[in-house]
């Protein structure tokens, strides 16, 4: 089915994917003219896949579970926000706060994502084929953030429990982000995602695994200037 | 030396008792003091006002006979439903994890009874809450912690919160004595860890960006529910501009004396304005910009009886919202823990070591032992006697004045106590027509 928003209103678009009819079996859309148009496809809950053709602006994809969406673009700011489950595949490059909050899912973005990515992540994976801007994964708490590429300033500032993997450079790391130890459980849940991304080719012994120091959990007076 | 020739101890102004306490205090422990609640000092508050009441030029009501009306509808502008309340007093955001889960129960109980709505807070949406509210407003905090769809659209109005009044530009911090397996749980953290809450959002900054996220939630929740936004009392005018701008149906200012579960002393003493300076200007904000009463305007901080009510709403606010007096109807600071607290190094009615959670009343607290001091359904019957005498005291005002409506009332309705309240209020001094900044009779 496809849906385009030159002809049609942004709520029809997403009441028809937030509205989906199980008996009429419909798992296949395609949205047309997306031309940076803010909140598409957000709040979906169903089990279907949508290809938008072109450029999204901010939130695409917001608090999706179980849709699989593929851009065939770029993507604004916050792409896949707050997602809890399904898939999210942006063709092109991502603005800022790519996967922000987001409890589950997979988010994947084949160019480069932007500051932030990641931030107050809460379970979700999210694999970056290019690079990834300042501030990513900042304060993030869960799940796994794969670069390959390389990563820029402060890198994991504040985070708790989420891993970070980077094939690249990092520019540096933030408060409590260390260069922890890439054992077999590791190396395995990369493998993992980088298949699930269609990365086997990239070797996981060419990442470096990044994460918590701790430190930072219980507040401290002697670690002050980390603050 | 004879006593004549001796002077009294003298205790400076400037360096009195708590100020001392404070200096050694920080001398030992080398880190600022943490404390939950709003600004304890004196402000120019509703106190500073007096309603007029009637005269040869206004005609009274009848109290208990003629009709005075109460209620409020938030969320005009855009929502397919709007909030339908009886009395225009909301209980404020209060996070499960900062309160116990029978507190937020009692307090949704109390809420629903008194015919108003209750807010979650930082932490997500409780069963307890959601089973318990009727009207049941949904935050989306910088945090995000809890945040999720399937509670987003359950909720009956979604308060995008920028800013509260105690810490205006600050986040917050749960500390690790309060994460109890549930409230790890749901916050997605490992239990026992400080659980910052961010000051900022994580994927907007400015109003431009605030619009979009607006669009968003309304996106996700079909247009049906009021999106309020909640501002601290900083720079009211144009924070209720800016919010108006971004589409908000109900602006929500928080003045500094509104609580917070957690945060520095400095802060809370030292940042943002009274509640009593912020709601004229927010209200030219609606007015210069066609909105008032068409965006709703909810007034927090520092709200304690029917009196502050009907101040606020003679300013121009649709609704008033109480945290903290919320808290202690339903037992928070109550003398009868006095030995509690006592042992906690402070008294009732000073306690404000929430974030510790060694709350003797089981309010602002985990410990499961604690928490089985407070009766959800007894605590819920208080918090909705509190806030029926709440309103009859209003009405009881408003009829004086003769207003059959609580929202007739009006700034000619006041006279002020202190010129600093005349100024702020923009309403006569008593006994004058002056108005500082306003006119110089």
């Amino acid at each position: 089915m496809k849906l385009d928003l030159k002809k049609l209103k942004l709520r029809k678009v997403n009441e028809t994917l937030q509205s989906i009819d199980p008996k009429k079996n419909n798992k296949n859309y395609t949205i047309l003219n997306p031309e940076g148009n803010h909140a598409i496809c957000v709040g979906l809950t169903d089990d279907i896949d949508i290809t938008v053709k072109g450029h999204v602006g901010y939130y695409c994809g917001g608090m999706n579970q179980n849709a699989n969406i593929t851009i065939e673009g770029n993507a604004g700011t916050g792409v896949a926000e707050n997602m809890m489950s399904g898939k999210i595949h942006v063709k092109g490059n991502a603005s800022q706060s790519a996967g922000a909050t987001a409890h589950g899912g997979f988010l994947i973005i084949d160019g480069d994502a932007s500051s932030r990515c990641g931030i107050s992540m809460k379970g979700i994976d999210i694999v970056v084929k290019g690079s990834v801007g300042h501030m990513s994964a900042f304060m993030a708490q869960s799940g796994n953030l794969i670069v390959c590429g390389n990563a820029g300033e402060a890198l994991g500032d504040s985070l708790y429990e989420t891993d970070i993997y980077i094939r690249g450079k990092v520019k540096s790391l933030g408060a409590d982000c260390i260069e922890k130890k890439m054992d077999n459980k590791h190396l395995k849940k990369l493998e993992k995602l980088l298949k699930k991304a269609k990365l086997e080719k990239l070797k996981t012994k060419d990442f470096k695994r990044y994460g918590s120091a701790r430190k930072l959990y219980n507040f401290k007076i002697d670690n002050v200037s980390s603050y | 030396m004879k006593k004549d020739k001796k002077t009294l101890p003298r205790q400076s102004w400037t360096f009195d008792e708590y100020t001392n306490s404070e200096i050694r205090r920080a001398a030992a422990t080398g880190i600022y003091d943490i404390r939950g609640g709003g600004s304890k000092r004196r402000l120019p508050h509703f106190d500073d006002l007096l309603f007029l009441g009637a005269s040869i030029s206004r005609y009274p009501l009848e109290g208990y006979r003629e009709k005075c009306s109460t209620n409020v509808t938030l969320g005009t502008r855009y929502a397919k439903k709007p909030l339908e309340l009886e009395i225009p007093i909301t209980i404020a955001g209060m996070s499960f994890g900062a309160l116990s889960g029978s507190a937020k129960e009692a307090l949704g109980r109390g809420a629903s009874t008194a015919g108003t709505s209750t807010t979650t807070g930082d932490g997500g949406m409780t069963s307890e809450e959601r089973g318990q509210s009727k009207h049941l407003v949904y935050q989306l905090l910088p945090s995000r912690y809890g945040m999720n769809p399937n509670d987003l659209r359950k909720a009956d109005a979604i308060e995008v919160v920028i800013g509260q009044g105690a810490k205006p530009g600050g986040g917050g911090m749960l500390l690790g004595q309060k994460i109890s397996d549930r409230v790890a749980e749901m916050r997605t953290l490992p239990k026992g860890v400080d659980q910052r809450s961010a000051c900022r959002h994580p994927d907007w900054t400015g109003p431009d960006d605030l619009k979009i996220k607006i669009l968003e939630l309304r996106e996700i929740t079909k247009w049906n529910v009021p999106i309020f936004v909640k501002i601290a009392g900083s720079r009211p005018y144009y924070d209720t501009a800016l919010a108006i701008k971004a589409g908000a149906d109900v602006v929500v200012l928080d003045g500094m004396q509104g609580g917070t579960a957690a945060t520095q002393e400095v802060f809370i003493e030292n940042v943002g304005q009274p509640t009593l300076g912020c709601i004229r200007p927010a209200v030219d904000a609606l007015q210069d910009l066609d909105m008032h009463r068409k965006v709703q305007l909810i007034i927090s901080g520092g709200v304690r009886n029917g009196a502050d009510v009907a101040k606020a709403l003679a300013l121009g606010a649709d609704a008033v919202s109480i945290g903290s007096a919320a808290m202690i109807a339903i037992g928070d600071n109550d003398p009868k823990w006095e030995k509690d607290y006592n042992k906690l190094g402070t008294t009732a009615g000073a306690y404000d070591d929430w974030h510790e959670g060694n709350d003797p009343a089981g309010i602002s607290t985990q410990d499961p032992k604690l928490m089985k001091r407070l009766d959800p359904i007894k605590a819920g019957k208080k918090l909705s006697n509190y806030l029926k005498v709440m309103t009859l005291e209003a009405q009881t005002l408003a009829r004086s004045c003769g207003k059959n409506s609580l929202h007739n009332l009006e700034p000619e309705d006041l006279c002020a106590l202190t010129i600093e309240a005349a100024a702020m209020a923009r309403v006569p001094l008593a006994g004058t027509t002056w108005i500082p900044g306003i006119n110089n009779k």
